[in-house]
């Protein structure tokens, strides 16, 4: 469904990605992990195709088309779709309306979905006086709105609370369910430990991937202690 | 109330600011219809008293709300002029008693105007415990040929509330010079708001001055200012915290959009006393891309998710 190619992207002569590839197929939950600063999020903006994050070199293909060069919208037309790790805020934007951007499924469907009282959300504002757990459970409810092909998940579990986590979990399975693919940024290995495969990033390369036990196992013993600059050492990934 | 042609025809012009005529016309609720210096109508309801005197220019009106009464459905006041040009001077004061509760809805309607300036003058007085509410909502002609001076001058009563919103976001601006300034008194609550939408050359001055003098009064005063083509705005919000454990707040975002807009936002404040506390907040720029690229990310296009999030900027 999703490939990237050999992507670089680099910011004031520093380099962030220093080629990434990796795949997403159809239906299934892929984990990108890593430490903080790794270029995660930028892998998310540029499968988006956010302002500023196109890549100096290497392709974004989705179900085999090349959308390097597509807008924000034109991808999400295709069925692409990002919740950001910290949601956007809108004031006057009531959740109803919010919920209701995306393709028909009710707003109050969406919001019974991710574990939310229709009767208590829908009439306020998508604004700062939610807190950081209703915000995201929010946030993924308008991801489900779109019917996406593929959801691209900026730590949904940072900030928040055991029960908001719990909903994320089971949204997350219920996308896969329904052919939806997902890929999950996190630095959390519980949290990726729902994917079915995994990337684990350092220093904008991918440094192993596939096992998803293997993987994580890996980045608990070796990367969360780890506090190398630079390139990583071969020797540390044998 | 009487209908005469006239009114009718100006019912409709109100209509466009979000009035519903049903219930304008129903002897229950409270309205007071103007156009230019002609009253067109007039409804009273138990507890709430409107005199009127015309003038060259204008109405001179006062509205009473006697000592606990509570008005329960919203009172209309309708202001406006039909006509492409012409000046109307409403001169108002409002006593809203002891105990009274009372909600205004104000529609404000210029929709032929090349060159009408509206002048409306109000003293507000909330006695003790009161609580008023007052909206005000223009509608405005596209030529952008109106001036509008919303001066309001007032004194909220010991533990009394008054909310005011002002908003013209329907129609061009024209020229908007809003100037406000109330003295609050111990335990009185005050949030004003103004929403206002700049396109074309309008100019939107903003001048919002509570004086929080009695302790524990609480006061707000926020402003959404959206500017396009060579719009400008200018917004001076200034609060003082003369009494122990006032609380006050200045909230001003204006969006601008284009490079020929011209912003300012000054905030003004001041405690006269250590145990008040008063601060602002105040953004002056685009629209966050951020926003823009989430509603993008759901599939609207990036001038749908620009419209969407002006829109509910000044809802």
């Amino acid at each position: 469904m999703l490939r990237l190619k050999d992507i670089h992207y680099s910011v004031d002569g520093t380099e962030i990605l220093k080629g990434v590839n990796m795949v997403v197929r159809d239906g299934e939950i892929h984990s990108i992990i890593g430490v903080n600063g790794t270029g995660k999020t930028t892998i998310a903006a540029i499968i988006m195709g956010l302002g500023g994050y196109q890549p100096q070199r290497g392709k974004v293909l989705f179900e085999n088309r090349d959308i390097t060069n597509l807008s924000v919208t034109e991808r999400a037309r295709l069925g692409i779709t990002l919740a950001w790790q910290i949601p956007a805020n809108f004031e006057g934007i009531s959740v109803r309306e919010y919920l209701s951007l995306g393709y028909g499924t009710p707003p109050d469907e969406l919001l019974r979905l991710v574990g939310l009282d229709p009767r208590v959300y829908l009439n306020r504002s998508v604004d700062e006086n939610l807190s950081g757990g209703e915000r995201k459970r929010i946030e993924l409810a308008s991801v489900l709105s779109i019917n996406p092909k593929l959801v691209i998940l900026d730590e949904p579990d940072s900030g928040i609370d055991m029960a908001s986590i719990d909903v994320i979990k089971r949204v997350v399975k219920r996308l896969k369910r329904e052919g939806s693919s997902v890929l999950l940024i996190t630095h959390n290995e519980k949290m990726s430990k729902i994917a079915d495969s995994v990337s684990l990033l350092c220093n904008g390369i991918i440094v192993k991937e596939g096992d998803i036990g293997e993987v994580t196992s890996f980045f608990g013993r070796v990367c969360k202690k780890c506090d190398h600059v630079g390139d990583v050492d071969e020797g540390v990934l044998k | 109330m009487k209908y005469s042609e006239e009114f009718k025809e100006i019912v409709e012009a109100y209509k466009k600011t979000g009035l519903d005529e049903r219930e304008l016309f129903d002897p229950q609720t409270g309205a007071l219809v103007i156009d230019g210096n002609q009253v067109l109508g007039k409804n009273e309801t138990r507890g709430l008293h409107i005199d009127e005197r015309t003038t060259k220019e204008g109405v001179n009106v006062v509205v009473r709300v006697d000592k606990g009464a509570n008005i329960k459905r919203p009172v209309h006041l309708c202001f406006g002029v039909l006509k492409n040009r012409g000046r109307q001077v409403i001169n108002s004061e409002f006593f809203i008693g002891e105990g009274a509760r009372v909600s205004f809805i104000a529609h404000c309607s210029f929709p032929n105007a090349e060159r009408v300036e509206h002048i409306m003058d109000s003293l507000v007085h909330v006695a003790r415990g009161g609580v008023m509410k007052y909206i005000e909502t223009h509608y405005h002609s596209e030529q952008g040929g109106t001036k509008v001076y919303p001066r309001l001058r007032g004194e909220i009563g010991e533990g009394a509330q008054l909310f005011e919103e002002f908003k013209l976001t329907t129609g061009r601006v024209g020229l908007l010079n809003i100037d406000y300034e109330l003295k609050q008194l111990e335990k009185s609550v005050c949030e004003i708001i103004a929403k206002v939408y700049g396109r074309g050359r309008d100019r939107i001055d903003i001048r919002d001055s509570l004086h929080l003098n009695g302790a524990y009064a609480k006061g707000t005063a926020k402003t959404r200012v959206v500017l396009t083509d060579r719009a400008e705005g200018n917004v001076l919000g200034e609060i003082e915290g003369n009494a122990p454990y006032t609380r006050g707040h200045i909230d001003c975002q204006e969006v601008v959009q284009g490079d020929k807009t011209r912003a300012s936002s000054t905030p003004i404040i001041s405690v006269k006393n250590p145990l008040a506390t008063v601060t602002h907040e105040a953004a002056i720029g685009r629209i966050n891309r951020r926003e823009i690229e989430t509603l993008m990310a759901r599939g609207l296009s990036e001038e749908e998710a620009i419209n969407a999030i002006v829109r509910g900027l000044l809802r």
